[in-house]
């Protein structure tokens, strides 16, 4: 047992946390711990102060109107896979997070938070446009989810912010893919992941976004993929110049190898599903 | 003072606010029936209820405990009347070292409380995230289907 001496603030209001935030610019925050717990009982993390905003008012839970979807950042993956409003791939996407003592815990903001490269719901993310609302004692602003992860477990968040909440839209013309490759078929850590869109017009692809995870040390879209797809009707030859987008690496998961021949074949068969369901 | 319900008695506990919920149940309220297995939150051995919802007590701080309800197995029994859970249990044999044993009747116990005619489906789906090495799954999901009952 590491149990932490670090003293913890708890914020209960949106306006505690951000003032906390401002005034503890250094402490690590907690929402659901699922992730943070393990770094700390392992060694991996030094707690000096701790901001806890679990169960903070007004962070949790989703709300859905013809604008579109907000999703509070402490809404957990088990609120996510149950909401009607969230779209198939979305609810998937929870499902795949951990087993159920996990989804009940974690949380949606964590996940975008942590930027681990391998952070199952990041390239869904990407795929839906996005975008994190975060707010500090300064304001509040929204930073697109594109512009979301700068690198290796790093965010656009500045030291006194805190995301507050995710903001999608939903399209009938829009078909939402995702997919999670693991060692088995849950409770995996992703070797890959596939969030993808495809906006479909008579016929025509006028939309593409396809992002992977766990491929480079932020999630990605690929650009010169989705470029390809537009203007014309559903092509898997898409998927042949995802080898050259991506860079993924030998770790004890799975070998750059592999994980760019996955890619390529997840892909290919999510385009090759949609061009047959035309 | 962390303030919070343990099997419908209030207690009051002096911790430093990131002991984990587990050490505070095992080592201070001497309820040693929640396990720990894994540690990181693979196995749910520590599974306990937390205002109705089931989640591993390694990965909770004592500080988000509280003002909750909690739920560990030895909140099961009423008295020493057994669950219908613990009772299909032994029945089954669905346990053998008994380990994980635990984690699987509070699991159960939350499962039936907000789904009381699960599917066998919807129950190994809730059982996913609590590991046995020895019984094996198959008495332990039959052993859930008894513990509902059949009317």
């Amino acid at each position: 047992m590491h149990t932490s001496n670090a003293p913890v603030w708890t914020a209960n209001t949106i306006d505690e946390a951000l003032r906390l935030r401002a005034e503890h610019p250094d402490a690590t925050i907690i929402a659901g711990g699922t992730d943070l717990m393990v770094f700390v009982e392992g060694g991996a993390v030094q707690l000096i102060e701790v901001l806890n905003i679990w169960g903070c008012e007004g962070m949790s839970g989703i709300e859905a109107n013809e604008k579109g979807i907000r999703i509070g950042a402490l809404t957990t993956w088990a609120e996510i896979a149950r909401h009607p409003s969230m779209p198939d791939a979305l609810r998937e996407c929870a499902n795949t997070v951990g087993a159920a003592q996990i989804q009940n815990r974690g949380t949606v903001g964590g996940n975008i938070v942590n930027a681990s490269p391998a952070g199952d719901s990041l390239p869904l993310w990407l795929a839906l446009d996005a975008e994190m609302e975060v707010a500090s004692i300064r304001g509040s602003r929204r930073i697109k989810a594109s512009d979301f992860w700068v690198g290796y477990r790093k965010t656009a968040l500045e030291a006194d912010e805190l995301l507050l909440a995710i903001h999608i839209q939903t399209d009938v013309r829009d078909r939402l893919y995702y997919r999670k490759v693991g060692t088995r078929m849950a409770q995996a850590i992703s070797k890959v992941m596939l969030g993808g869109r495809l906006r479909i017009e008579n016929g025509i692809v006028t939309e593409a976004r396809v992002a992977l995870g766990s491929v480079a040390a932020t999630p990605i879209r690929l650009m010169t993929v989705e470029s390809s797809l537009i203007g014309k009707a559903i092509d898997s030859a898409a998927a042949d110049l995802v080898a050259q987008e991506i860079t993924p690496i030998d770790d004890i998961r799975s070998t750059a190898e592999y994980r760019t021949s996955v890619a390529t074949r997840i892909i290919r068969s999510w385009l090759e599903s949609e061009a047959g369901q035309q | 003072m962390i303030q919070f319900t343990v099997n419908g008695q209030p207690i009051s506990v002096e911790a430093r606010p990131m002991t984990r919920l587990i050490d505070v149940l095992r080592e201070e309220l001497r309820l040693t029936g929640t396990k720990e297995g894994c540690g990181e939150g693979e196995c749910g051995a520590c599974t306990v209820i937390i205002d109705g919802i089931p989640v591993n007590s390694c990965l909770i701080p004592i500080v988000q405990a509280q003002n909750t309800v909690i739920t560990t197995v030895e909140g099961i029994a009423v008295d020493d009347n057994l669950d219908p859970i613990q009772k299909a249990f032994v029945d089954f044999g669905a346990a053998q070292c008994g380990i994980c044993t635990p984690g699987f009747i509070v699991t159960a116990k939350a499962l039936l409380d907000n789904n009381p005619k699960p599917t066998r489906r919807e129950i190994r789906e809730a059982l996913a995230g609590n590991l046995c090495r020895c019984t094996g799954y198959q008495k332990i999901v039959d052993a859930v289907v008894q513990g509902m009952g059949s009317d």
